[in-house]
């Protein structure tokens, strides 16, 4: 008895099913808030364990699988739960048993996974979910039929109700075998001789399993690059004997890749018909009276615009109230801490180079929060896939998806829930194109360097009668940001990510209430990941930014001259000859070198070397415009910044990737220093680039 | 023979699965994978507003794909 117990204890149980088929949610009725989630290495796909306590006290370890429609590996997320499924990996052990969740109302296609999984041997307990959502639409499924036909146990759960989860838990702790009717589906006679042949040749030849020489044997069988891609894999003799097999079946005129499909499926036809009883067919689903209206053309339009118009409101203006709190807050513990702490180095070390920068970072948390709160909602009523049915043909133009189209709209409030959004993105290359291009978009730590530039230097006047100078300023730079992230998208996509046009092959699920509780887990758990893994490393880079700012000291300085004479300040004065020729000044490298953490760092340490006192750095300040205004260059008699100075450093701060925040989660998100090294190389010299033209070309109209 | 191409009926038409000619064989794999074997029922549901890409309705399920991808399923006309 006591053995037993401890055996499981180690147990490692998996959960695999199709995407939307509520796997989720019922990983979280099994295991509750007890969940850890992480990276599997190397790729970045999500890995999600939890502990699950049975009613006698012993637990086990659940692991919540990608949701994969086959085992065939179609996209990264696929490949993690195959190769975890069948054991391929290192870092993953295979899990003792699995539990496949299979939607009821959607069985055939739900089906064909599971009779893979059991085609493996592969010990499975099934949960029939969404049992009423089947029975609402007119459809009997017997359990115990299922069962039988299938020769696994079929529990019937509804996991948003807890419905079926106890039964589960029950099965669970008993002793789950494989299935004893595995490759029941008949293959036509002349295929499955050339099958059973060749399966037994990789038996002997290769010391393969039965079931893994059956699935190697289809594959080769199938896929058109299996000979070429395997030439050092196998004996000459082995790739001969295949090749005789294409020619033999092609002959025949049979379709060697449909065949293997086509036989399952007719297979789980009869499944069906022998467990499910179709009462009444309604012909339109609730879910098709609501696509009606959804996707409908004018107002599917409308009512997606409003939504994204609702989601753009949260993030920018419902996040505004929080993060003020949260930079009080900061303030308050700052004041403290200045308070508590004997004055020197070690307190403006915290104060100014820890506090400030984990300050920096925790005050995204509400637009991040927000945005996955959203991002939640929509994934969780089925909207999301809508939205990108709706924006498919759009984002097609520059060459990628629908689903690219929220992470980009994201990007106006942060570039950072932005590229954490992308995360929806199958197709490897397209995501990554989407995180590249994101950052270009302006964010809203652009807004008030934009506004601080605008109101000191841009003239009050009226264009065409209605509009204003600078209200069409800033409008200018929010399409620059725009039509730069498009063209670029289209660009890496010809080129260095080159693809073809993404498929989209999309399952429209039917839309369902959302389950709260999931969103919600998920949006902490996101939240939690960001603050993890961006906080340590911006903590990092603001005490280095700090050390630069602070040091050398020098006695009995005003701000303005220590900053001068600092090693930013020295930099700034370093880099003047590189930035000159984009009409910047060592002030405005100073600025430029202190902003690489965040870009609205500008403002304030533009008044530090005015000599603005801390509490009217406000960018609507006054003063500091003034000042902006009147600085002539003593030597020279060339002022600071003119209106063309002025718009060439929007120009830059639109293009240029000044956001060490945005750094550490594309390092996070792409698990490589690689492509973040490269997004900051390319938007540099976009930034530089861009600015040098329009620079020029404004000094020959104003000359 | 009645056979066309998926991208060429219009919305309620039914039509029945015979073959899919990509040469993509990993698109291939996956329409198969979804469902569009030879023998299976499809309508048209509806195209997306701005016309691509449309949704059909297969083995009781709702699926979009791109016209570029329904041209290449082509299918017998179901006339009920």
């Amino acid at each position: 008895m006591f053995r037993e117990k401890v055996e499981l204890s180690t147990r490692y149980i998996a959960i695999i099913g199709n995407p939307n088929a509520g796997k989720t949610t019922l990983f979280n009725a099994l295991t509750g808030l007890r969940q850890k989630v992480g990276n599997y290495p190397g790729v970045t796909v999500e890995k999600k364990e939890g502990k699950i306590i049975f009613s006698d006290g012993c637990s086990a370890t659940l692991l919540d699988l990608p949701g994969t429609y086959s085992l065939t590996a179609n996209s990264p997320d696929e490949k993690v739960a195959t190769d975890v499924l069948l054991g391929r990996t290192n870092h993953t052990p295979p899990p003792n048993f699995v539990i496949c969740v299979v939607d009821a109302s959607n069985l055939e296609r739900n089906l064909y996974l599971v009779s893979q999984i059991i085609d493996y041997h592969i010990p499975v307990v099934i949960a029939l979910n969404m049992i009423d959502v089947a029975e609402k639409s007119g459809m009997t499924i017997s359990s115990k039929k299922l069962g039988d036909e299938l020769g696994v146990r079929v529990i019937a759960t509804i996991a948003s109700k807890k419905i079926g989860v106890d039964e589960l838990k029950k099965i669970m702790q008993s002793n789950v075998t494989a299935s004893l009717k595995a490759r029941q589906w008949s293959l036509p006679k002349v295929v499955k001789e050339e099958c059973d042949e060749l399966q037994t040749m990789l038996q002997g030849t290769q010391h393969l399993s039965e079931a893994d020489a059956f699935h190697e044997a289809i594959q080769l069988l199938t896929s058109p690059t299996a000979l070429s891609e395997h030439l050092d894999r196998y004996a000459p003799e082995l790739l001969e004997h295949v090749k005789k097999d294409h020619e033999r079946l092609d002959i025949l005129g049979i379709d060697r890749q449909s065949v293997f499909v086509e036989s399952r499926y007719e297979w789980i036809k009869h499944v069906c018909e022998a467990s499910r009883e179709i009462k009444s067919q309604s012909f339109e689903t609730t879910s098709d009276k609501i696509d009606k209206v959804l996707t409908h053309k004018i107002f599917g339009f409308v009512i997606f615009l409003a939504l994204m118009a609702m989601m753009f409101q949260a993030i920018f203006s419902w996040a505004n109230a929080p993060m003020e709190w949260i930079g009080e807050g900061f303030n308050e513990l700052e004041k403290n801490v200045t308070a508590l702490m004997p004055p020197g180095d070690i307190r403006d070390l915290t104060v100014n180079g820890a506090l400030a920068g984990v300050g920096a970072v925790v005050t995204f948390l509400p637009q991040i929060f927000f945005l996955f709160l959203f991002l939640g909602l929509l994934e969780d009523t089925g909207y999301m896939a809508r939205a990108a049915f709706i924006m498919d043909r759009l984002m097609s133009k520059v060459g990628l998806h629908g689903k690219s189209f929220i992470p980009m709209l994201s990007s106006f409030a942060c570039a950072i829930p932005g590229i954490m959004a992308t995360r929806t993105i199958e197709n490897r290359k397209d995501r990554l194109v989407t995180m590249l291009v994101s950052p270009l978009v302006s964010c809203s730590a652009r807004l008030p360097v934009y506004v601080l530039m605008i109101a000191a230097f841009i003239p009050q006047q009226k264009v065409l009668g209605i509009f204003s100078l600078p209200g069409l300023t800033l409008v200018s730079m929010y399409l620059l940001g725009l039509f730069a992230a498009l063209i670029f998208a289209w660009i890496f996509k010809k080129t260095l990510l080159k693809s073809d046009a993404p498929v989209f092959i999309m399952e429209l699920p039917p839309y369902k209430l959302p389950s709260l509780k999931t969103i919600i887990m998920h949006t902490w758990e996101r939240s939690y990941l960001f603050l993890k893994r961006a906080g340590t490393f911006i903590l990092g880079v603001s005490i280095v930014l700090w050390f630069l700012a602070t040091y050398p000291k020098t006695e009995r300085a005003t701000p303005a001259e220590q900053l001068q004479q600092s090693f930013a300040g020295q930099a700034g004065r370093l880099i003047e000859p590189v930035i000159k020729p984009l009409g910047f000044n060592w002030k405005i490298g100073i600025g430029l070198i202190g902003s690489l953490l965040q870009r609205e760092v500008f403002v304030s340490t533009m008044g530090t070397i005015y000599n603005i006192k801390d509490s009217d750095t406000q960018f609507s300040n006054l003063s500091l415009r003034q000042k902006m205004h009147d600085d002539i260059d003593p030597h020279t008699g060339v002022p600071t910044f003119t209106i063309l100075t002025a718009i060439c450093l929007m120009v830059y701060y639109v293009l240029a990737m000044q956001c060490m925040s945005t750094v550490a989660v594309m390092h996070r998100e792409t698990n490589s220093w690689r492509w973040p090294i490269f997004q900051i190389s390319y938007m540099t010299a976009l930034a530089y680039g861009t600015t040098f033209v329009v620079y020029r070309i404004g000094l020959l109209l104003t000359a | 023979m009645n056979k066309f191409s998926l991208n060429n009926l219009t919305v309620g038409e039914k039509g029945i699965v015979q073959n899919i000619a990509t040469s993509s064989s990993h698109i291939r794999q996956r329409l198969l994978e979804m469902g569009l074997t030879k023998g299976t029922k499809v309508e048209i549901v509806r195209y997306a507003p701005m016309g691509d890409p449309i949704e059909i309705a297969i083995r009781g399920y709702r699926l979009s794909l791109r016209r570029l991808e329904a041209e290449s399923v082509f299918v017998e006309k179901d006339p009920q």
